[in-house]
């Protein structure tokens, strides 16, 4: 059978060693043959050096005003396969696990209602089937929910909670990263499903300060696993890392606070000027580990360029624990997440992510909005300039 | 149909439950993990408390793929790990799996699959990117095409392990920069040139003009009045970034332009906290056009700056490590890149960027 429509940009992109995302949309055209026409589409960006999607447009299924992005074509008579091209998010399993029966039924749902074709996974974390019409979204999410799979989130709302491989399989992780996103995720179901916040929200969890979700970089809230104990030092593997290769240069130079030395062939280190910044144990794993007293700290802020330009998520809470009784440590964090989501609702603007209303009140209007008081811990440095705004009342005093 | 036999319509049923689909050996060793090494750039062995070993193979995938690709991998997990697969933050593919005998066959059955196995260690991992031309409404550049033409190109650095440290690459087609873009050692992301066009007639329909003033960054979306006294907005043209945003709120104020559209290139972006504080990427090249369907000058910039990299980087030292111990200006002259006006900050923590200091590499 021959191709729908000619693509000899997009041939192109066949070629080489890397695995071809053009392959991967030939092979789903043909199971779904409205993959064609994104075929021909996507060819006709080629040439012309634009998208021919059209702004944005309303999809989505009942009772549910997330979990899909609508698209349609700009050129409908000529594609008309993909008048309708909406993206169903489905979200993903804590840590990204599943097994083939489940991924094989998840492909072929999307194959049945859709383009078959799957991002695994988005950027946020769900996993997403591009190609849905609002005709079949309502089937396709039932198809969907019958798998035990849901939605994920979009638009102003909590969006899909994400967390690294954690536990599951990494000796670095300082705190349940899979069962806390799992049972957040469940526990804002409304917030993740029927956006009624000023902006989208992230809570995205890292088990360590490597931080393989990147949640400092985009999360309005970041979770990074760390200890407040000692790090504990097995110093025979010490001696074996030494044998191997320079740590005095590769760990000991490295170290940001100059927090850990040799006496004799014995390591020894400053845990109160360790900073947590995980060095040493990345590259030591065998001698080195976070201490026991292990949780986790809480970032806030993070967010990409739009609207007021990109932010990193800066220290709010230095140690929070939930090891020692995670229902109720989840249940206080909770309640901290709520009091900010309160703020940020009755001072927030439409469009403003929580950095930038941080910004834009100062941090300690937040932290006293929020129930939490200003500590050393949350600056780099304490203020450089003088303009001093004294309140009253320890004016007087 | 008849009443009686209609399902229950299901909702918020939540994310389903990741212990169905943990391996055994990670559930009985969760949390109980006491170290890993890295066996070569695809591979790992992570050994728990108990002794138990469990291999990871780790391969390539473009995040764009078909139900088929889905069955191949499942087919390969039946085959070697009883089942069981998951994926990365970075899009690639892991199987994981207890008898180290399987390693071989495993990556030569996926290498028969035209996968690429590699990721793993001091190499460029898969590069996370975003919708472009295949799906998104406002991109300034195509994702898949840009991202696949880099990976051929770098293909040696994700089988190998060549560099002194680890390279995060990502893409974002525009400045809604949707996943961690801004924090890579290389970002390359769509950008615009040209200040969005109004259209009159159909933002009087479509648009909310208070939101729509709101959604700009330097305040060069302003309230107007129509020849025909109909409220409206107009563009300040000397103070617009270009950055889309009214365009994300107001469906008439399109953006996307064929002649001035392209991606600029960022450097020295990292996110662990690993010796050195997060940081966010720098702006090196502030514009390259788009050239689908190879995109061959972003590739050319992005292999000049791995040269760069792997040439005068120390072991251990990431892109940002490298450049601080450098400096920019040694940056600029190595790479051969143009430092221009566009590399000076002029917007919100412009002040905070300049050098206050004698320090100078002359």
């Amino acid at each position: 059978m021959g191709k729908k429509h000619q693509t000899p940009l997009l041939d192109e992109l066949k070629k080489g060693k890397w695995i071809s995302f053009v392959r991967e949309m030939e092979r789903a055209a043909e199971k779904s043959p409205r993959t064609e026409d994104l075929l021909g589409q996507v060819e006709e960006s080629y040439r012309d050096k634009i998208t021919h999607w059209k702004h944005g447009g309303m999809a989505g299924v009942k009772s549910y005003g997330a979990g899909m992005v609508g698209r349609f074509s700009d050129s409908p008579e000529k594609y008309p396969g993909v008048k309708e091209c909406h993206s169903m998010r489905i979200n993903q399993t804590s840590g990204f696990f599943y097994n083939s029966d489940v991924l094989r039924k998840i492909a072929g749902i999307a194959e049945k209602y859709a383009g078959g074709l799957l991002n695994l996974h988005g950027a946020t974390g769900d996993i997403q089937i591009l190609g849905v019409t609002q005709a079949e979204a309502e089937d396709a999410f039932q198809a969907y929910a019958e798998l035990g799979f849901d939605l994920g989130g979009g638009g102003s709302d909590l969006r899909t909670p994400s967390c690294c491989v954690g536990p599951a399989r990494c000796e670095f992780s300082n705190y349940d990263t899979l069962k806390i996103c799992y049972d957040l995720t469940r526990e804002y179901q409304d917030e993740l499903h029927r956006p009624s916040f000023n902006y989208k929200f992230k809570l995205k969890f890292s088990g360590c300060s490597n931080d393989c979700v990147a949640s400092a970089s985009r999360s309005d809230l970041a979770f990074i696993g760390t200890w407040k104990d000692n790090i504990k030092i097995n110093q025979e593997e010490v001696k074996n890392y030494v044998k191997k290769f320079d740590v005095q240069k590769y760990v000991l130079d490295k170290c940001p606070t100059k927090c850990m030395w040799f006496e004799g062939d014995k390591l020894v280190i400053d845990d109160s000027n360790c900073v947590k910044c995980h060095h040493c144990i990345n590259e030591m794993p065998k001698a080195l580990k976070s201490g026991d007293e292990k949780g986790l700290s809480i970032l806030i802020g993070a967010k990409a360029p739009l609207v007021t330009g990109p932010r990193m998520g800066m220290m709010l809470v230095p140690f929070y624990d939930v090891n020692e009784d995670s229902k109720n440590d989840y249940e206080q964090l909770k309640g901290l997440i709520s009091n900010i989501w309160e703020f940020w609702d009755e001072y927030g603007v439409s469009r403003e992510r929580i950095g930038e209303l941080i910004a834009r009140v100062g941090l300690v209007t937040f932290l006293e909005g929020v129930g939490l008081e200003p500590i050393p811990e949350m600056v780099n440095t304490p203020r450089t300039n003088p303009f001093i705004k004294f309140e009253d009342e320890d004016a007087a005093q | 149909m008849p009443e009686e036999v209609k399902k229950k319509r299901l909702t918020d049923v939540g994310p389903h439950d990741y212990h169905d689909y943990l391996p055994p050996m990670v559930k009985k060793n969760y949390g109980k993990w006491a170290y890993h090494e890295i066996m070569d750039s695809g591979t790992m062995v992570h050994v728990a408390e108990s002794g138990d070993k469990l291999y990871t193979v780790r391969v390539g995938s473009p995040r764009l793929v078909s139900g088929s690709f889905v069955r191949d991998l499942c087919d390969i997990a039946d085959k070697y790990c009883g089942g069981y697969l998951r994926f990365t933050t970075r899009n690639s593919a892991e199987f994981l799996f207890e008898d180290e005998k399987n390693i071989e066959p495993l990556k030569k059955d996926l290498e028969k699959l035209g996968l690429n196995v590699g990721g793993i260690g001091n190499n460029v991992a898969n590069i996370v990117h975003t919708q472009g031309w295949v799906h998104c409404h406002t991109s300034a550049s195509d994702a898949s095409g840009v991202v696949k033409s880099v990976m051929d190109e770098l293909y040696e650095y994700f089988v190998e392990e060549k560099l002194p440290s680890k390279v995060r690459i990502a893409f974002a087609c525009c400045l809604n920069m949707c996943g961690s873009v801004g924090s890579s050692d290389i970002a390359i992301v769509g950008t615009h040139r040209k200040p969005p066009k109004i259209n009159q007639e159909r933002l009087l329909n479509l648009c909310e003009i208070p939101s729509t003033i709101a959604s700009c960054p330097t305040n060069s979306v302003r309230p107007d009045v129509t020849a025909d006294g109909k409220q409206t907005v107009r563009i300040v043209q000397e103070t617009c970034v270009f950055c889309g945003s009214c365009y994300t709120v107001c469906p008439a104020m399109p953006i996307a332009d064929p002649l001035s559209d392209g991606v600029s290139i960022w450097v020295g972006g990292k996110v662990s906290n690993a010796r050195t504080k997060p940081t966010f990427s720098k702006l090196v090249i502030p514009f390259i056009p788009n050239e689908p369907p190879r995109w061959t000058k972003v590739t050319e910039a992005v292999k000049t700056i791995i040269n760069a990299y792997k040439e005068g980087g120390h072991p251990g030292e990431r892109v940002s490590e490298w450049v601080d111990r450098i400096g920019w200006s040694r940056f600029f002259k190595i790479t051969g890149f143009e430092f221009t006006k566009y590399h000076v900050d002029d917007f919100r923590l412009a002040e905070s960027m300049m050098n206050y200091s004698a320090y100078t590499r002359l």
